[in-house]
């Protein structure tokens, strides 16, 4: 299962890389990387369909926004699901995310328990 | 008639002088009410800025609160291996270095959870009020924010030491408040308390008294009662009806926005609640919320 980790600070690819690596070796799931919406785009772009099957994007990233990216990918691939992980986790993002079609909405600082519980379940669901 | 006249001047005259005076009065009240604008205005800016502030603290926070979080359980692995091994002295002295280690990442990550709370803290006060009602722990949001209050004044331009006593009853349970809101209250009243004892303290030079915060809970027949009093200079009988009122103020100049003690009082009662004060001049002020709950 590949999941897509989108967000402008380069910190959180070794951040999750750790966090996740026993299910990295494991190989319950296979991370990718994007530093700004439009390079999320281009990996999505690059195959089809896209193998990623969740994207956990960041809101506030120079250039598209992570709600912007949001829209975009639920219009081309509404299969993808997404959830956003940011610091503003006031009602008006989160009430925007979720109308957008964002399946949750975390905040940071991340609580990995939960980012773990989220992705555990979906494996769950994908042998089921 | 000439005197009759001369009468007629002088009290025209008079009525001018006051008339005048009154201007003279108002204008002056004019000016203090820009300065407030101007003041609150800014204030306003200052909010939104460290509500912008707060939210960048947290990116970085998240990689110092979740790193600090790996690196203990590295460190837990780097244990498992260890006690696999033979014991010798390398051993036993990597081990000792390793619990100093995990100690100081526990340290960390204390800390920076700690400045997480702060900063959601900062993030509330600086939201407009479209609160909603949350079940909230009441003695839990008091004691978090009386604490903010205490530090905020500490590291102000005039602190004081001030001894805070709680006496918060354990059987209130969950009640539904508007916590961003409610929270206001709480630090308006600290900060009037606190300002009420650097007062006092002013007045007799020498201070004959430690400055005392107590704070209390109870809950009696479906209503909870939050009280706070200090041991300040107390509010005078004349202006106790007043000091609820939007833009009064005792405070000189522009230090008070004579703000703080109406919005609290509407936050009460969207609450359905009350506000009663009970004071002494020159010993004490308790100011007594009560909120019913069903």
């Amino acid at each position: 299962m590949k999941i897509l980790i989108v967000d402008d600070e380069k910190d959180v690819e070794m951040l999750f890389r750790q966090k996740f690596r026993k299910e990295l070796r494991n190989n319950e799931i296979q991370l990718d990387f994007a530093f700004s919406g439009e390079e999320a785009l281009e990996v999505l772009g690059s195959e089809n369909p896209p193998s990623v099957v969740y994207v956990f994007s960041d809101i506030n990233m120079p250039g598209m926004t992570g709600l912007e990216l949001l829209e975009k990918i639920k219009s081309k691939y509404p299969n993808i699901l997404v959830s956003m992980i940011s610091a503003y986790g006031d009602s008006d993002n989160y009430n925007k995310a979720i109308n957008s079609g964002a399946k949750g909405f975390f905040t940071k600082p991340i609580d990995f328990e939960n980012l773990k519980t989220e992705i555990s379940q979906l494996i769950k669901q994908k042998e089921g | 008639m000439k005197e009759d006249l001369e009468e007629q001047i002088e009290k025209l005259k008079q009525l001018l002088l006051d008339k005048s005076e009154l201007l003279d009065q108002s204008q002056k009240e004019v000016q203090l009410f820009k300065e407030q604008v101007i003041k609150n205005e800014k204030l306003a800016s200052l909010g939104m800025l460290s509500a912008g502030i707060a939210h960048e603290i947290k990116n970085p926070l998240n990689f110092i609160n979740n790193f600090s979080e790996l690196s203990i359980e590295f460190l837990q692995e780097i244990e498992d291996i260890l006690k696999g091994l033979e014991k010798t002295e390398a051993i036993e002295d990597i081990e000792a270095i390793l619990n100093d280690l995990k100690y100081n990442l526990d340290k960390i990550q204390q800390n920076g959870q700690r400045v997480n709370r702060i900063v959601t803290s900062m993030l509330l006060q600086s939201r407009g009020n479209n609160g909603v009602f949350e079940p909230t722990d009441i003695n839990q949001l008091i004691k978090e924010y009386v604490n903010l209050a205490f530090h905020g004044m500490r590291a102000s331009k005039s602190p004081i030491n001030v001894k805070i006593e709680f006496d918060l009853s354990e059987d209130i349970g969950l009640i539904p408040l508007k916590q961003e809101d409610f929270s206001r209250v709480i630090l308006n009243l600290c900060n009037n308390a606190f300002d009420a004892m650097r007062e006092n303290n002013n007045i007799s030079q020498g201070g004959n008294r430690e400055p005392v915060l107590k704070i209390s809970t109870r809950k009696k027949d479906n209503i909870v009662i939050i009280a706070v009093e200090d041991n300040g200079q107390g509010i005078s009988e004349d202006i106790k009806d007043k000091i609820l009122q939007p833009f009064f103020t005792t405070k000189k100049g522009t230090q008070g926005t004579g703000l703080g003690l109406s919005i609290s009082s509407d936050i009460v009662s969207a609450h359905q609640g009350t506000i009663n004060i009970e004071s002494k001049e020159g010993f004490f002020t308790k100011f007594i919320i009560k909120i019913p709950v069903s």
